[in-house]
């Protein structure tokens, strides 16, 4: 197996991220569809010696960069298992090279205890899911905070001495209208965060609001409300001197998501935890998602890796692509030669040539990038990158 | 020998199974040859007549087969039974009535729960011209909602037939299998003809071998073919020598003569499969018999569309793959046809829809072209003003009205099979499509005939699907050609994007003209998806526009959400829509996906 190769350890030094799932919700929100459970009886102590396993027998990772732990929620671990968590981290991920060590949490769950621990771990990044402002909105979605928990939360963490902090905003939810996004969008600026995060609605399937849609009982601002409500949210954040460096990703200069970067740049990543994604040695690897499966799992072979894929050359250029093109910077034509020795315009002549004519797609010596066009038509311009 | 031979013949048994789609048949043809050990278990392939995936899965029969079957009966005796196959739906008629006439006696398998269908009823009318004994037989009989008695004097009732000892029996639990069999040796007439007459063999049917050349299915009515005999094929007049003789068992056996009442194959280095028409007759060109069998119609097309490679490089391999079918199907017609809108293609002639249907997806299965089909149309003759007489297959080839002196349009006697219950909608079906109310026959207390005269045109767009969705699809249907008649038709045209599309082009009747411009224009609305930029959909009939709508511009498209490193589930959403786009055609500025084309036959969905 791939995880006790010698070729494996050796590209370890590679790998400049590790991503850690914690599955556990104390409620289950109605869009998501992670890999999510009630914490409520679940095993989480034998998840915890699970976890440990799996990213003790990774290795050692002197020149990791970027830590992130997310979930479901892991703030909805109590403190003993919370300390525990950062504990294990500290053991075994933790050194001088991390730049960045983001955990997730939600407004109704972040105590000051668990903040001071947090800081004392050397967590420097808090992402703090908010969603909106507007309290009948937080209710129909699923969330159990109220507006002002947000608040309250991203001061204490200030309090704390977070000096990097997230907030999560969403679009395109149930009855929302484009006053109530603008609202929530100015509450979340007098918070005064360094970054920002947008994310648009998605119905996927097994989901709450997915049933609810097939027995036509959600109503969705539709595309033209949810184009205008966007075009608001580029401009007022852009005015309040955000950066747009990703399609739904803000950040005051500098303050950028290293972690998510990597994926966008298509860069190796470590996968830990219940139905995490890894990206290691150019196989995208998936760990078993049900929760006892995943500890079982671990307890027999050491790891819970339960697919892999063998990304080929032509993926992998799709995927730099298709990731790139996301970022505003979009993607470096030298950096595509130096990875992978062939020139971009060479593979995507045609296609380039196509998206620009529609106004999709920005070209200068350098780069190539989404327009202001190309923001909104996003898959559009990634599914004409896929070269099958 | 002439003793032996006479014997043999008193021994052979051939018939044919009638059934509706269902009802059984495949089933039932299983368990004989597994019963009559012509297959061993392993060998056994469930539904082992219906060879082609495609008649698999559809669960229908498309081409006929024969198999030799030996049957070891009560008497000691063993008999030679010939089960010939045959196809189950409307636009195959003509090969039906050609296979039964190549029997002396029929299974009539009725579904216990269903009673007797239309098409059933078709068939046994067309079993009864050919003076085939029938035998009833009563399937399905362990299903819960099985009423067999009811069916019995069903039977009885609508087609007049002895039902008192029809089999009950259940193909798929094995029941009554035995009694079938016997009752096919006490009561199929053995064939009678006179083995040393000159020959006549009826050709029910042929297919195309790439080493062989065509092989011609037949049936020996008189004399005696062999091998390296000189034979003629009396409606063409062309001769070929015998090559190979056999017969299936389903195994493949070479004989080296066939005779009287033997149903096998013949193959004489025939190249082309239209020199084999299905009931022609084949006779020795030394010794020619002095006339052919009778009942011998050449097939036309009834239904024509056109066919469009979606990626115009494959125009050749569409071409390739329509003369590859055609080996095996002469009832196939086609020439190339060029559209303004969708470029090289080919306008295909049709028996009917389900034939259409059929070879639309054995080219895209088979061959693997990704096809664009134009709405099916029928054929129109027109007298123009100038005394011209001309046959339209193309709604857009239409003169323009001023000079059209007259259209005439093919008409059919529709016979609607339904429980009475639905005897309303049915009427009101048929009338919502020109039909002339003709007659209406209570074949028993609660199922009913209805028969109406109706436009070809109206059956080809979608009267089959709304017939089975207004009756919960308890109605069955059954039509054929009358003749054509004069109607006050006119051509519409539907602009996309201001531009005339020359493949969305129909004929309507003016009075319904508005209401099918309507729905039409809806129904591509929310079939084209939205683009860069909004597109104007219009109905016109000359330069008049009759109905529009409009889809609007895309505005948001992006997956704007936190998919964690989940990589494959951004390609997977990704890849989905770059498959759509691989079925779109671009039409001007718009891209068109396949649907769009046969907008016209789903107006009524939701």
């Amino acid at each position: 197996m791939f995880c006790n190769s010698v070729a494996y350890r050796e590209g370890v030094c590679m790998i400049k991220g590790a991503y850690i799932h914690i599955p556990f919700c104390e409620h289950i929100c109605y869009y998501c569809d992670f890999n999510k459970v009630f914490i409520k009886n679940q095993p989480v102590d034998d998840y915890l010696d699970a976890l440990e396993k799996e990213i003790a027998q990774s290795g050692s990772h002197p020149n990791l960069k970027t830590i992130y732990i997310g979930g479901g929620t892991p703030t909805a671990l109590d403190t003993q298992q919370f300390n525990r968590l950062l504990n294990i981290v500290k053991k075994y991920l933790l050194n001088e090279s991390i730049i960045e060590y983001t955990i997730e949490a939600n407004p109704e769950n972040i105590t000051p205890e668990k903040l001071y621990l947090m800081k004392e771990s050397g967590v420097t990044r808090l992402s703090i899911g908010v969603q909106t402002f507007q309290d009948e909105i937080l209710e129909s979605i699923g969330r159990l905070h109220h507006p002002d928990d947000a608040a309250k939360a991203v001061g204490e963490a200030k309090k704390a001495g977070f000096e990097n902090i997230s907030i999560d905003l969403m679009f395109g939810l149930p009855n929302q209208t484009e006053d109530m996004l603008i609202a929530s969008i100015q509450e979340a600026l007098k918070l005064q965060t360094e970054h920002i995060s947008i994310y648009s609605l998605q119905i996927e399937p097994k989901t709450i609001f997915f049933n609810r849609m097939k027995k036509g009982k959600l109503t969705l601002p539709g595309q033209e409300l949810e184009a205008k409500m966007f075009e608001t949210l580029i401009r007022t954040l852009e005015e309040k001197g955000f950066n747009h460096y990703e399609i739904s990703n803000f950040a005051k200069p500098g303050f950028e998501s290293r972690h998510n970067s990597l994926y966008w740049q298509n860069e190796p990543y470590y996968g830990f935890g219940a139905g995490s994604h890894g990206y290691i040695y150019g196989q995208r690897v998936v760990n078993s998602g049900p929760i006892n499966k995943y500890i079982q799992r671990v307890n027999n072979r050491g790891h819970a890796c339960t697919a892999t894929h063998q990304v080929s050359i032509t993926e992998a250029i799709e995927e730099e692509m298709f990731l790139g093109l996301r970022m505003k910077q979009g993607v470096n034509k030298r950096h595509f030669y130096e990875k992978f020795g062939r020139p971009l315009n060479s593979l995507y002549n045609r296609t380039i040539k196509d998206l620009k004519q529609k106004g999709l797609l920005y070209e200068d010596e350098d780069r190539l990038a989404l327009t202001h066009e190309g923001l909104f038509l996003g898959n559009d311009v990634f599914s004409s990158f896929l070269l099958g | 020998m002439s003793e032996n031979t006479n014997n043999r013949q008193s021994r052979i048994r051939n018939f044919s199974i009638i059934a509706h789609i269902d009802h059984g048949k495949s089933t039932l043809a299983d368990r004989i040859l597994e019963t009559t050990s012509a297959l061993t278990k392993r060998e056994m392939k469930a539904q082992m007549l219906d060879a082609m995936d495609l008649e698999r899965e559809r669960g229908i029969t498309i081409k006929l087969n024969a198999v030799q079957l030996n049957y070891k009966a009560k008497d000691g005796e063993t008999y030679i039974f010939h089960l010939i196959d045959t196809p189950g739906h409307v636009d195959f008629t003509y090969e039906v009535s050609r296979s039964l006439a190549a029997c002396e006696g029929a299974l009539l398998i009725v579904d216990a729960a269903q009673g007797i269908e239309a098409q059933t009823l078709a068939n046994v009318y067309l079993a009864l011209e050919n003076d085939l004994e029938i035998i009833p037989v009563i399937n399905k009989i362990d299903l819960p909602n099985a009423e067999p008695e009811r069916v019995r004097q069903e039977i009885e009732d609508v087609i007049g037939l002895d039902a008192s000892d029809s089999v009950l029996a259940s193909a798929k639990a094995g029941i009554g299998i035995n009694d079938i069999l016997e009752q096919i040796v006490e009561k199929v007439p053995s064939p009678q003809g006179d083995p040393n007459a000159p020959l006549k063999a009826l050709i029910f049917d042929s297919m195309y071998d790439p080493y062989r050349g065509v092989v011609a299915y037949i049936r020996i009515v008189e004399g005696t073919v062999r091998v390296g005999d000189k034979i003629k094929m009396m409606a063409t007049n062309k001769t070929f020598e015998v090559i190979e003789l056999g017969v299936s068992t389903p195994k493949i056996v070479m004989k080296d003569e066939l005779s009287v009442g033997d149903v096998g194959f013949l193959t004489a280095s025939i190249k082309n499969v239209k020199d084999v028409h299905v009931g022609d007759t084949i006779t020795n060109a030394i010794k020619p018999a002095a006339e052919q069998l009778p009942g011998y119609r050449k097939m036309n097309p009834m239904v024509y569309c056109g066919l469009y490679p979606i990626d115009s490089s494959k125009y050749n391999d569409l071409r390739e793959a329509l003369e590859r079918l055609e080996l095996n199907d002469s009832a196939l017609q086609y020439e190339p046809e060029t559209s303004e809108a969708l470029g090289f293609g080919f306008r295909c002639g049709f028996l009917g829809l389900l034939h259409m249907e059929i070879i639309q997806e054995r080219i895209e299965r088979e061959f693997n072209i990704d096809l664009i089909t134009t709405a099916p149309s029928v054929i129109y003759q027109i007298e123009t003003v100038d005394g011209e007489s001309l046959r339209v297959d193309n709604p857009s080839k239409m003169p323009e009205k001023k000079e059209i002196e007259s259209i005439e349009e093919p008409y059919v006697k529709a016979t609607i099979m339904t429980p009475n219950d639905y005897v309303g909608q049915v009427m009101e079906l048929c009338q919502g499509k020109r039909g002339d109310f003709i007659d209406m026959v209570y074949l028993s207390e609660n199922r009913v005939n209805i028969i109406y005269h109706l436009p070809l045109s109206e059956i080809v767009y979608d009267f089959f699907d709304q017939l089975k969705s207004s009756t919960k699809g308890y109605a069955s249907l059954d039509y054929e050609f009358l003749g054509n008649r004069p109607s006050k038709l006119v051509k519409m045209d539907i602009l996309l994007n201001g531009e005339k599309i020359d493949a969305l082009s129909l004929i309507v009747h003016q009075d319904f003209a508005y209401e099918r411009g309507k729905a039409i224009v809806e129904k591509l609305k929310e079939l084209i998806p939205r683009q860069q930029f909004e597109v104007p959909i219009q109905a016109a009939i000359g330069q008049k526009i009759i109905a529009r709508s409009t889809i609007k511009a895309l505005r948001k498209n992006v997956l704007a959400k936190c998919y964690g490193g989940d990589i494959s589930r951004k390609r997977k959403l990704l890849e989905k829509q770059k498959e759509g786009k691989k079925r779109m055609k671009t039409v001007g500025r718009v891209e068109v996906p396949q649907e769009a084309f046969m907008a016209v036959l789903r107006i009524n969905e939701d």
